[in-house]
């Protein structure tokens, strides 16, 4: 028997239809952009896909006066029960169309067709059929039934229509307006969706789509006319936002960075959480703000964890992120990928014990095998910083008491881990960490009806739930 | 090499030992196994993959017939099928085996004669297995002087629900004992759990380990008369336990899922598990099998769709 | 027959659980509403802020491990305790807020209450603020409210009592520690409040209590990395006005270096006569999400 090979299985790209260049999306129309055009390449090939116009200052105010007009005359005034009719369309429009916004997504984005298949889109659908839902019912939600006004949104590219819709759909809930930069590596999606707003006949200017880079983020957030600003992103620029909005009565939330502790026990379901450890750092090429990072694990079963691990590590299929059987994809940018071919190379200068799964990797495009770091303390910087790739970094523990310390020390607090059969000290262990989102037994899972954020310089407030509608009603502050 | 009985001798001494051991094998997660499972059940194997795959899948059928019904013609027919499953193409492959109750192996062994097709027998008062043990050693070995190349055994469910698994060990000990030939060979031994009845993972991990321990060639999920028959998540778990147990012997045992498998879309998932979970070692007719009836005419049609690029039907496949 | 010789309290700092003087050496006079001398508060330095947070961190462990029955038993405790005393605290609301003795009894009784009313939340909010999430998959999922850490509260400068309490109330009852700065001209009340604290149960270092000036203390504590929430509201009263509002952005920048948590300054200082919202307790809590697979 020769070795099964699975043959070539790839999504088909006819599906979509890429322009060669894209507006604003301001209005209700699409609007020609008065910056720099930019372009946006396929991070598996590096093939241009489209050129993307870029927001000036000129065009974020065009958009701001857009949001406002349309939440002053229509978005605010109108009935929840009407609102909550376009959200549903909106939701199965991306139900509809959810083959085109996968294989887009993972053109523009570099990640498994399988993930964005399988992940993104259905949660992305969820998400707006979920606080659909909530539009008629915002005297039930203890946050008062008042929008905000105009909501400046700002995404990062890691999943770039999954926080569109984690930050769109409870904002139009409460009968905010939007306007949204989605990252400039990742603008096809977003572009899409304002399609999907047409197609549902959102009232114009209710969502406003500005592609740019920091600048026009920069813009967005700082104009006075926004009333709540939400950021996903790094950690750097989510203290920069802080910082302009000091002094004003915008509100702010901010999903930011994390180095989440994923903490494997000597009694775990061991051929389970090595699942867990592959699905917490492996998953979306470890571009995951909440990717379980640094995988402490009791010294008594370390190595045989490390072995399951290697093993399983060895079987990951790198490759075309449009074959549906690829696990790990393409690294979103060629500047992503210096970063992390950086603090790889620093952990390596630091003695840690690096091992990267024999994967061959594709010639052209960004890309990084699956790898890990054994012998790891908390001194290393890569058990510190956020790599934000396929990166992860082992460090062991003896009791308990040192994996919750070990776990908490950080400046982060997004999310964390545990492992283990024995109920109580789940529940203990869970108790201590000092992260927005605690996984037992489990990992890298999202739902609509879960809030999601962090602790500490992870971030600030919640989203998804009820609790994520709080940031978009006067009168919620939780 | 020292025989698994002396390399666990130390465990299977008392039943508090091989309690102890058991139920200190790592716990399974229920809701990450199945996930993982199904994870695995959506790749996509096409075009030269899928016709390997096909083939394998063929091979690896131990075609059976387990009925109340089952007369010396309706076997005979079957073990023709088994040898030229698709009599419209000699390229097809025989099957791994015929699979029939005990007094149907040496009509089974007539018609195979010298094919290379396995006769399989169930034996020790399938599918209950709740009969006196030297019934079931005399149903052994009733099957083995027959000519049965294999045996499938069950375990005593209701001994291992109630922990007493000592027992169940012993008995599976003393019929792999009953498998002995004359000529100092031994027929393969497979021991069915019945996992439908075992109802949790963690059951089906320490029974794996339980028979593997005592010697089975083979650890088989289900009679086909308990439902839910084989399942992917549970035919994960035991290629977990084969794999993990040639870690620590060296030595490898064979999984063989039963029943429910019904389409080659669902035979070729398994592959896919065998492939990833175990590894490409145990992608063989010796140690990978189908216990299945329905699912060979589904291989042939797909196996006829790829070679003539149209789908096929049931007419034109025969019915054995 | 010559009057007696009053014996004059010394007012310190609470920090700790200990009340030390202004590590600094530094003391200032303290007015009444009247402008007569009343006393010398000790006016608290950076060093005392820093003292004070290490205080509050060691603390927050022990404290937020509390179960919330133990946390409302010690609230209601400090109310009792405060009651017992309405006597003393009549006067130096007198003093500090020129109100006569019937309406500053009145602003006693109102904190009295107000204590009560937050004891009896320990063991509520997470059940109105938290519960379970139903996932569309396998999973048991719970989210419940947990204490940030360590808060800093500049007080309100008016309402020396009753905002005082207004605003650390909502801090400890939800399991945080506590650095306060209270009102810098009317600082009276709160060191009596520290003395109430000290004897109510309240282990040392959940409060801590500086007398002493806001825009001094407050940038330390706003860029203070241990800290992990600050509320802003004493900058209200600051003046000028400008200067608080200056102020108070200076403090939200600095706050920004770790992302503190931050609960602006109210455009004028708010009547604390009002029942409080929810927000005055949930500013300061975060939300944890736990999942856990259900299966056999």
């Amino acid at each position: 028997m020769s070795v099964f090979e699975y043959a070539p299985a790839p999504e088909s790209r006819a599906v979509v239809d890429v322009k060669p260049s894209y507006g604003l999306f301001i209005g209700g129309e699409f609007v020609d952009g008065h910056g720099t055009p930019f372009k946006t390449v396929n991070p598996a090939t590096e093939e241009v896909l489209s050129e993307v116009a870029e927001a000036d200052a000129a065009d974020v105010e065009a958009a701001v006066k857009a949001a406002r007009r349309a939440h002053d005359r229509t978005w605010s005034r109108m009935p929840g029960a009407e609102r909550a009719k376009y959200l549903y369309r909106i939701a199965r429009i991306i139900q509809e169309r959810s083959r085109e916004l996968a294989v887009l997504e993972s053109l523009d984005n570099g990640k498994p067709i399988r993930e964005a298949r399988d992940v993104d889109v259905p949660i992305v659908a969820a998400h707006f059929f979920y606080y659909a839902g909530w539009a008629d019912k915002l005297e039930w939600s203890g946050y008062g039934t008042t929008p905000i006004g105009v909501a400046g949104q700002v995404i990062p590219w890691n999943f770039p229509l999954l926080m569109l819709a984690w930050k769109v759909a409870p904002a139009l809930a409460c009968g905010n307006t939007v306007v949204l930069k989605p990252a400039e590596t990742t603008p096809l999606t977003a572009l899409l969706f304002a399609e999907i707003c047409q197609q549902a006949d959102l009232p114009a200017g209710v969502v406003n789509i500005v592609t740019g880079a920091g600048a026009t983020g920069q813009a967005l957030v700082a104009h006075p006319d926004v009333d709540k600003v939400a950021f996903t992103g790094s950690t750097e620029v989510g203290k920069a936002i802080a910082r302009t909005v000091a002094g004003t009565s915008k509100k702010v939330t901010l999903e930011l960075g994390g180095k989440a502790a994923n903490i494997v026990f000597d009694d775990a379901p061991l051929d389970e959480a090595v699942e867990g450890i592959v699905d917490g750092i492996f998953f979306n090429q470890g571009h995951v703000c909440c990717a379980g990072s640094r995988l402490l694990v009791q010294e008594s079963v370390a190595e045989e964890v490390l072995a399951r691990l290697k093993r399983r590590m060895a079987t990951l299929r790198v490759g075309d992120p449009l074959d549906k059987n690829t696990d790990v994809g393409a690294i979103n940018s060629a500047e992503q990928l210096a970063r992390i071919r950086e603090l790889s190379a620093i952990g390596e200068q630091e003695g840690a014990g690096r091992w990267s799964a024999p994967c061959e990797l594709p010639d052209r495009g960004f890309w990084f095998p699956p790898t890990l770091f054994t012998g790891v303390s908390q001194a290393h910087r890569i058990a510190r910083e956020e790599i934000f790739g396929p990166v992860l970094s082992v460090l062991t523990f003896r009791t308990p008491s040192e994996a919750v310390e070990k776990a908490n020390n950080t400046p982060y607090g997004l999310s964390a881990g545990v492992w283990t059969e024995k109920g109580s000290r789940i529940l203990h262990v869970a108790s201590q960490l000092k992260a927005g989102v605690v996984w037992a037994n489990t990992f890298n899972k999202f739902d609509p009806t879960s809030p999601f954020g962090g602790y500490k310089e992870s971030g600030q407030g919640r989203e998804g739930g009820r609790h994520g509608l709080a940031a978009y009603l006067k009168g919620g502050d939780l | 090499m020292p025989t698994l009985a002396t390399d666990f001798s130390d465990v299977t001494r008392s039943e508090a030992s091989l309690r102890r051991f058991l139920h200190g094998l790592p716990g399974v997660d229920q809701v990450g196994a199945e996930a993982r499972a199904a994870m695995l059940g959506t790749r996509s194997i096409k075009t030269t993959a899928k016709a390997q795959a096909l083939d394998l899948a063929i091979r690896m059928v131990d075609l059976t017939t387990l009925e109340g019904a089952d007369t010396h013609g309706k076997v005979r027919a079957l073990a023709s099928k088994a040898q030229r499953p698709d009599p419209a193409d000699p390229t097809c492959p025989q099957v791994a085996a015929v699979c029939v109750y005990p007094d149907m192996v040496a009509t089974a062994k007539e018609t195979l004669g010298a094919s290379g097709v396995h006769v399989a027998a169930v034996a020790t008062a399938f599918p209950s297995g709740r009969a006196a043990l030297d019934v079931k050693l005399a149903d052994t070995r009733d099957a083995v002087e027959a000519g049965a190349d294999e045996i499938d055994m069950v375990i005593d469910r209701g001994a291992f629900l109630s922990g007493r698994y000592l027992q169940v060990f012993e008995e599976i000990v003393a019929v792999r004992e009953a498998c002995a030939k004359p000529d100092g060979g031994s027929a393969h031994l497979k021991v069915i759990f019945e996992t439908g009845e075992l109802q949790t993972y963690d059951n089906v991990r320490r029974a794996s380990w339980l028979a593997m321990m005592a010697g089975g060639h083979f650890i088989k999920t289900s009679t086909g008369k308990v439902q839910p028959a084989a399942t992917l998540p549970v035919t994960m778990v035991m290629l977990e336990a084969v794999r993990d147990f040639r870690e620590a012997t060296g030595h490898m045992v064979g999984v063989k899922p039963a029943g429910g498998i019904r389409t080659s879309k669902d035979a070729i998932k398994y592959l896919v598990v065998v492939n990833e979970v175990a590894g490409a070692d145990w992608l063989v007719p010796e140690w990978f099998r189908f216990g299945a009836s329905t699912l060979l005419n589904e291989l042939l049609m797909q196996r006829t769709k790829l070679t003539t690029g149209r789908y096929s039907g049931p007419d034109y496949f025969t019915l054995d | 027959m010559a009057a007696r010789i009053d014996v004059r309290k010394t007012y310190k700092l609470y920090v700790g659980g200990a009340f030390p003087r202004s590590e600094s050496g530094y003391s200032y006079p303290v007015e009444d509403a009247k402008g007569t001398f009343v006393a010398n508060a000790a006016l608290a330095s950076r060093k005392d802020a820093r003292d004070a947070v290490v205080a509050a961190r060691k603390a927050f462990g022990g404290w937020s491990g509390r179960t919330a029955y133990n946390r409302a038993q010690v609230l209601y405790r400090v109310a009792e305790v405060l009651e017992d005393r309405r006597p003393q605290f009549v006067v130096a609301v007198q003093q500090s807020e020129g109100l006569s003795a019937s309406r500053a009894g009145a602003v006693v009784d109102a904190a009295v209450d107000r204590l009560v009313w937050y004891a009896g939340w320990a063991d509520k909010l997470t059940q109105v603020v938290g519960g379970a999430n139903p996932v569309a998959g396998p999973f048991f999922n719970l989210s419940t409210p947990e204490p940030t850490g360590v808060v800093a509260v500049l007080a309100p400068q008016e309402s020396s009592l009753l905002g005082l309490v207004s605003v650390l109330a909502p801090v400890v009852v939800t399991g945080n520690s506590a650095v306060v700065v209270s009102s810098f001209r009317r600082p009276l009340p709160a060191v009596n409040l520290a003395e109430v604290l000290a004897t109510s149960d309240v282990p040392g270092g959940v409060v801590n209590l500086l007398t002493g000036d806001a825009a001094t203390i407050g940038p330390w504590l706003a860029a203070h990395m241990d800290v992990n929430a600050i509320d802003l509201g004493g900058v209200r009263g600051l003046e000028p006005a400008e200067a608080g509002d200056a102020l108070a952005t200076d403090l939200e920048v600095a706050a920004a270096d770790n992302l503190k948590r931050v609960r602006r300054a109210p455009a004028a200082e708010p009547d604390f006569t009002a029942t409080p919202g929810l927000d005055t307790m949930t500013d300061f809590v975060e939300i944890k999400t736990v999942w856990h697979p259900m299966g056999v």
